[in-house]
């Protein structure tokens, strides 16, 4: 069952005296219910401001918003922003990528949490701490009882993102958004948020879009991976498939540029070659042209299109903007990473971070 | 590295990046600082005395019972019986000066609290819903802004007549631009912060957000021009009082009153020019150095 339906979403910046940015640009997906899907690419290729279109969160002075996202047969752009409001934290909720700023500091992270039952279910406000003290309870935060009147400095920047996951999850919403949530984490933090994000998506059968730029978290995580460049998808696929059979240069690329810890040492590291500012207008042909290694003529002139190839390994889709693709038998052989540090911080509930609260004083 | 110092870096990474001082931080800082240490002595001796001032007060400020001892060219200078001496009315001046406490503090705390009233709500229409509102409101406050701040009182004091309550009402109306606009930028800068943002993403309603969430993390500054207002409205009251705009009735000691008074005894009487100015002074410099150090604490850029 489709849960969300995003078609030909295009977000256009424009300010007055420049050039129009058009940031998303005919992305369309699907994501069913429970599904975890991964939005992958670089900075600046449009994944975050995919993820406030949805939610409505862009701000309307020169934003134009553009496509359709039908989130369970509603169309929510052009939502009226009371309605938008209903709707954000119960039916989609999302967890952005700091949490040290992310929490309102003057306010206690019981109220912060409080404050979304009483809005969207008229929770009274003693039920409503109840709930909150479970919700801490269930992201793992010791003693969450006790640790609802303090304020986010007493917190650390794991617990934080706990903090943050609750509040996300307090009304069950049937669609979760994470920005690169562990982006802002310590590397053992990060697997330890990543695993109780799957735990808790299982458990409260949500569906997840992922955020990131790390494809570590695709590998342990999503089920089906869109890599994004410029504004556009440019392969998509499950995520056995994708990791296993790269077909864009770009993702071949950026699976090429994790370490890995099974190399000889001294191996060098292999970037992408330029940076996301190389590019040229889709309209153009591919933006990924000038620092694609498998570049062609024919990859200048007319823009590729995101067309179904087959599979490789087994059945399932497998889509591709590209007009030379890496061939399959894989030039780079890259199989799911899995995080080095994922076996020392598998214990969802360590307390490890949690700072003694003497020392805050 | 011992375990000691490794807290110690860890609290200190943990505090970077920290938008506001924790309470107790705040605290912390201000009691560390030598000039907030002054200028609260100076504060709570001033309110004490305000408070208490028939107990502390030798004689009533009106008892004019030296009056005969005055001759031209010639008033009771400080001696036992009166220890800063005796007014041209030939009242008590240390009296006066004691009772002068209240009416100064009374002005500055009621001006100040009218004016920052006044000034954080417009402050708050003009930063919550910002676009024609707060071009609007912030033109008008431009306006008052325009306009040098004693003259404005000055101009206010004429108009509603002379009394105490036309003076607080015209030093109220001079702050409220000054509230207004240091609020209503304080909240827009937070008003992009990330919090504001999450709160959004969950479905908080606008005006909550704006109370709950922006106005409390704008109010540092706000707290920080408070105090100096206080400074401020004592200046300016005694200022007004020396033009001949405070209270009609002569008999009210006010230290601003009292300096224009002794104007044409300068020469012969210079303690009654000395005692009330030095009174003034000890009082504004209280809330400045409180001030000073209250926006130290506050500020998380001059942390160290």
């Amino acid at each position: 069952m489709t849960l969300l339906s995003v078609r030909d979403l295009e977000v256009v910046f424009s300010r007055r005296g420049r050039r129009p940015v058009r940031a998303v640009d005919g992305v369309s997906f699907d994501v069913r219910a429970g599904q975890t899907l991964g939005l992958v690419g670089e900075s600046g290729c449009g994944k975050s401001v995919t993820s406030l279109a949805i939610l409505g969160l862009l701000p309307k002075r020169g934003v134009a918003v553009n496509g359709s996202v039908v989130l369970e047969g509603r169309e929510l752009l052009g939502l009226p922003q009371e309605e938008l409001r209903d709707m954000r934290g119960r039916d989609i909720a999302m967890i952005f990528q700091d949490p040290l700023s992310s929490l309102n500091p003057v306010l206690t992270i019981g109220r912060q949490i409080t404050e979304v039952l009483e809005r969207h279910f008229s929770t009274s406000p003693r039920d409503a701490r109840t709930e909150a003290a479970r919700l801490l309870d269930m992201v793992g935060i010791p003693s969450a009882a006790r640790r609802l009147d303090d304020y986010p400095h007493q917190f650390s920047g794991g617990m934080r993102q706990r903090v943050m996951i609750a509040s996300a999850l307090a009304c069950k919403p049937k669609l979760l958004i994470a920005d690169e949530p562990t982006t802002a984490l310590d590397v053992t933090i990060q697997a330890q948020i990543l695993e109780l994000l799957k735990a808790l998506v299982v458990d409260s059968q949500a569906a997840l879009i992922m955020i990131t730029h790390d494809l570590g978290v695709v590998a342990g995580l999503c089920e089906k991976v869109h890599v994004m460049y410029s504004g556009r998808i440019v392969e998509s696929a499950d995520r056995r498939e994708l990791f296993g059979n790269p077909r864009h240069p770009y993702t071949a690329g950026l699976l090429a540029s994790v370490p890995r810890l099974d190399q000889e040492r001294g191996t060098p590291l292999r970037p992408i070659a330029g940076s996301p500012r190389d590019t040229i207008p889709w309209s153009e042909g591919c933006a990924f042209a000038p620092r694609c290694p498998n570049r062609i003529d024919s990859c200048v002139g007319a823009p590729p299109v995101l067309l179904p190839i087959d599979h490789v390994s087994g059945t399932g889709e497998h889509d591709l903007r590209c007009v030379n693709p890496v061939p399959v038998p894989v030039a780079v052989k890259v199989t799911a990473r899995r995080r080095p540090t994922a076996g020392i911080a598998s214990k969802t509930r360590a307390t490890r971070t949690t700072r003694p609260r003497k020392a805050t004083s | 590295m011992s375990l000691a110092a490794a807290e110690t870096a860890e609290i200190a990474l943990e505090t970077l990046g920290e938008e506001q001082a924790p309470k107790g931080e705040v605290w912390r800082r201000l009691r560390r600082n030598p000039a907030f240490i002054i200028g609260a002595v100076l504060i709570a001796v001033f309110v004490l005395v305000a408070i208490f001032a028939p107990l502390l007060a030798p004689y009533s400020p009106t008892d004019r019972q030296w009056f005969d001892e005055i001759r031209p060219g010639f008033v009771p200078g400080p001696r036992g019986e009166n220890l800063l001496g005796v007014d041209q009315q030939g009242q008590d001046e240390l009296s006066r000066i004691i009772y002068g406490a209240r009416y100064s503090l009374l002005i500055g705390i009621v001006s100040t609290t009218l004016g920052a009233a006044a000034g954080i709500v417009i402050g708050t229409l003009a930063g919550a819903f910002g676009g024609w509102v707060d071009g609007l409101l912030m033109r008008l406050m431009d306006v008052m802004l325009a306009i040098p701040g004693l003259l404005f009182a000055i101009g206010l004091a004429a108009l509603l007549g002379r009394s105490l309550k036309s003076v607080m009402i015209a030093i109220a109306v001079v702050n409220i631009p000054l509230f207004a606009r240091l609020l209503r930028s304080s909240m827009l800068a937070q008003r992009e912060s990330d919090y504001v943002l999450a709160s959004t993403s969950v479905g908080v309603r606008r005006w909550r957000i704006v109370v709950q969430h922006i106005l409390p993390n704008s109010l540092s500054p706000v707290i920080v021009q408070g105090t100096l207002a206080l400074a401020t409205a004592i200046i300016d009251a005694a200022g007004l009082a020396f033009l001949g705009l405070g209270s009609a009735d002569p008999s009210i000691p006010e230290w601003g009153r009292m300096l224009a008074d002794t104007q044409r005894s300068l020469a012969s009487a210079p303690q009654l020019a000395f005692f009330p100015g030095l009174a003034i002074v000890f009082s504004v410099l209280g809330f400045y150095l409180v001030g000073d150090a209250l926006r130290e604490a506050l500020d998380p850029k001059l942390r160290r």
